[in-house]
């Protein structure tokens, strides 16, 4: 267990800044996803904290030691790749074994260990099988398991399952997170998988040309989105936005109503950072689970619209609404009887659930 | 749903008329008759040095070229190998064959371990100016021998291992270089960076990398490589004339002088038998590791 600190770092390959001015504070013990699109640097910073890619400005210390320009085996890191990378003349057990043989760990040592991680991630009877011999979810498994022999106290995933399909996703994920519960140790997780990063993270660091966003628990990240592009980025299908004017009036009690010819919902509620004072350009986002279908016209709904998609997904279903050309996604119970396309309906947002944007800046305000 | 429908004529039709490639179309004749010509064309030569070296020079004086031996015999054979003089001295070919084997051995064990070096650290180790050194190396590639031949001579002078052993050896694992670094590098070109990077943080260094992962992972590319040092180094003359010294002549040297050592009449069989005999070496690395070869090539060629 050790925590991971990096300061002011900068990378530049190729004479491209791909990192610039970048902090970050990983708690020991904690699991830190790393999310963005291709191309917004995660896998440099990680390959970065591994040592793997030299750094142009700025340091890093893990469990308090300044590794900067320390060799990657001296970081105690453990990294597992996408492509899992096993060594394929080797057997799992060498493949496993070759960390610790190379650091010149006793033979009996190793023995233990090798045997132990086998155990953890159920591949003793694997150990005497090449690589080639082993389906994607084992060969993964073996990956981590190099990790684990190595007793790295950082664990470095980038994109490890990526390669897999869908069911062996969802299992390794589980195993995942089992296996953080039962070793504590750090691990920093790279993913363009918005589920993968909910689910595991203790942390999401949400990433995007070089610069870090947003940096929080998957909750905050998720319901208060620090600008339009985390806002965007998490969640399937994504969030709607809606641009309008912010309008205060004060008769008596002070409200704060967002109008747009959507919709009008008064956002009294909303924990402004800076109380508005009216006539601001925003950019209204609410969830898809946030709002609900209405009768046309009723004195609940926060506007009206056509009905242009109904897209079933089993546990429930999305309907795409056209309201005055701007498209919404609603996520609707699997039993909502929606009306016939190009019907008119009717719509209501929980409003205690928006996030507001500067239409600007696309920042939270 | 009309769509869907199939004639049930048109399918009686087609199950009646199983189509079968037929074996003899103008374009297949065509074909074999090309194949088996050039076969022809370039079997003769072959044909009649084995015929001739196993006639006795009485049956060659006929002048019936083609003909079949009437009496085989391995007489010619043995004294190529044994007996056959090589200007002054009378022991055979057999000098010149173990003076190649000391040649070729050392030079493609160590050109080959010199190129996947080479390879292995311009793919995978930033190497400062790695574009430029690479460039310069394939450069030397298309340079011919005879114009560097003298510069050559003058520096293995110099170096003091003019006409030695260790003076071919090194002149041919030099000019194995560009060559063999490019095979090994297209060929770790094809190795994932991923499995580099993790042997690095494993804690494996430039060496062990190299030992422990990259070369048993080469061992295609390392057949191609033997089979190409092996046949060019063993059917190398110029080289071997110049730099191997009196003493260590290979035995294309050998074969060149049996044959042009004329002291009365030019025995033609223990000739076709010398030369069959340089061949050999070659002709089976070939036969035996062309299924190999093509392997290994398709390998370096394509990622996996």
């Amino acid at each position: 267990m050790s925590n991971v600190s990096i300061e002011n770092l900068g990378i530049r390959l190729t004479g491209l800044d791909i990192l610039k001015d970048l902090n970050l504070e990983v708690a020991a013990g904690e699991f830190l996803v790393l999310l963005g699109p291709s191309g917004c640097g995660k896998s440099t910073l990680l390959h970065s904290i591994a040592g793997l890619i030299d750094v142009h400005e700025g340091s890093m210390a893990i469990g308090g030691q300044d590794v900067t320009w320390a060799d990657p085996k001296d970081r105690g890191i453990g990294m597992v790749f996408q492509s899992y990378a096993l060594y394929p003349t080797m057997s799992v057990e060498r493949n496993l074994s070759f960390g610790p043989r190379i650091a010149g760990v006793a033979k009996a040592e190793i023995a233990k260990r090798v045997d132990r991680a086998a155990k953890m991630l159920h591949l003793t009877e694997l150990l005497n099988r090449k690589p080639s011999q082993l389906s994607g979810g084992q060969r993964q498994r073996v990956a981590i398991g190099r990790a684990l022999v190595r007793e790295a106290s950082v664990f470095l995933f980038d994109e490890p399952l990526s390669n897999l399909d869908a069911k062996l996703r969802g299992e390794l994920r589980r195993e995942l997170k089992q296996l953080h519960k039962d070793l504590g140790a750090t691990m920093i997780y790279v993913t363009h998988d918005q589920v993968e990063a909910m689910t595991l993270a203790s942390r999401i660091a949400v990433m995007k040309q070089g610069k870090i966003q947003q940096i929080d628990t998957p909750a905050n990240v998720y319901g208060k989105p620090a600008n339009m592009f985390v806002a965007g980025f998490l969640g399937a299908p994504s969030m709607n936005f809606i641009e309008g004017t912010l309008q205060v009036a004060s008769d008596g009690e002070r409200t704060v109503l967002f109008v747009s010819p959507t919709l009008r919902a008064d956002v009294s509620g909303y924990g402004f950072a800076t109380p508005p004072k009216g006539g601001e350009r925003v950019v209204l986002g609410i969830r898809p689970e946030h709002i609900s279908l209405t009768e046309a016209g009723s004195e609940r709904a926060n506007g009206n619209a056509l009905v242009s998609l109904v897209e079933p997904m089993g546990a429930n279903q999305v309907v795409w609404l056209d309201a005055q050309g701007v498209s919404l996604a609603v996520d609707a119970d699997a039993q909502f009887t929606v009306p016939a396309l190009d019907r008119k309906i009717g719509f209501a947002i929980q409003s205690a659930q928006v996030s507001l944007f500067d239409l600007q800046s696309q920042e939270r305000l | 749903m009309s769509t869907v429908m199939v004639n049930p004529g048109s399918q009686s039709h087609r199950q009646v008329a199983p189509r079968k490639r037929s074996a003899f179309t103008p374009a297949r004749i065509g074909l074999y008759a090309l194949l088996i010509t050039s076969a022809i064309f370039f079997l003769i030569p072959l044909y009649v040095m084995v015929t001739t070296s196993l006639k006795p020079m009485e049956e060659i004086r006929l002048g019936n070229l083609f003909a079949l031996p009437s009496k085989p015999s391995f007489d010619a054979w043995v004294e190529a190998w044994s007996s056959a003089c090589t200007g002054l001295e009378c022991q055979g070919i057999q000098v010149g064959f173990w003076n190649s084997v000391k040649i070729v051995v050392p030079s493609t064990i160590i050109s080959i371990f010199f190129g996947a070096l080479n390879g292995y650290a311009l793919s995978f180790w930033r190497v400062r100016w790695a574009g430029w050194l690479f460039g310069i190396l394939m450069f030397g590639a298309f340079v011919p021998y005879q114009v560097m031949l003298y510069p050559l001579v003058r520096t293995s002078a110099m170096l003091g291992i003019f006409g030695s052993l260790t003076g071919i050896v090194l002149i041919h694992t030099v000019f194995g270089m560009p060559v063999m670094t490019l095979l090994f590098r297209n060929y770790y070109a094809g190795v994932p960076v991923e499995l580099f990077k993790a042997a690095r943080i494993d804690g494996g260094g430039f060496w062990r990398i190299f030992i422990q992962l990259m070369l048993p992972m080469s061992l295609p590319i390392i057949a191609v490589a033997v089979i190409m040092q092996l046949t060019n180094i063993w059917n190398d003359f110029l080289l071997g004339l110049v730099f191997a010294g009196r003493e260590n002549l290979p035995m294309t040297v050998q074969l060149n002088n049996v044959i042009n050592t004329t002291t009365g009449e030019r025995l033609y069989n223990v000739n076709m038998a010398a030369t069959i005999l340089t061949s050999l070496v070659p002709l089976t690395v070939y036969l035996v590791s062309g299924r190999w070869f093509v392997r290994g090539i398709s390998a370096g060629a394509v990622k996996g």
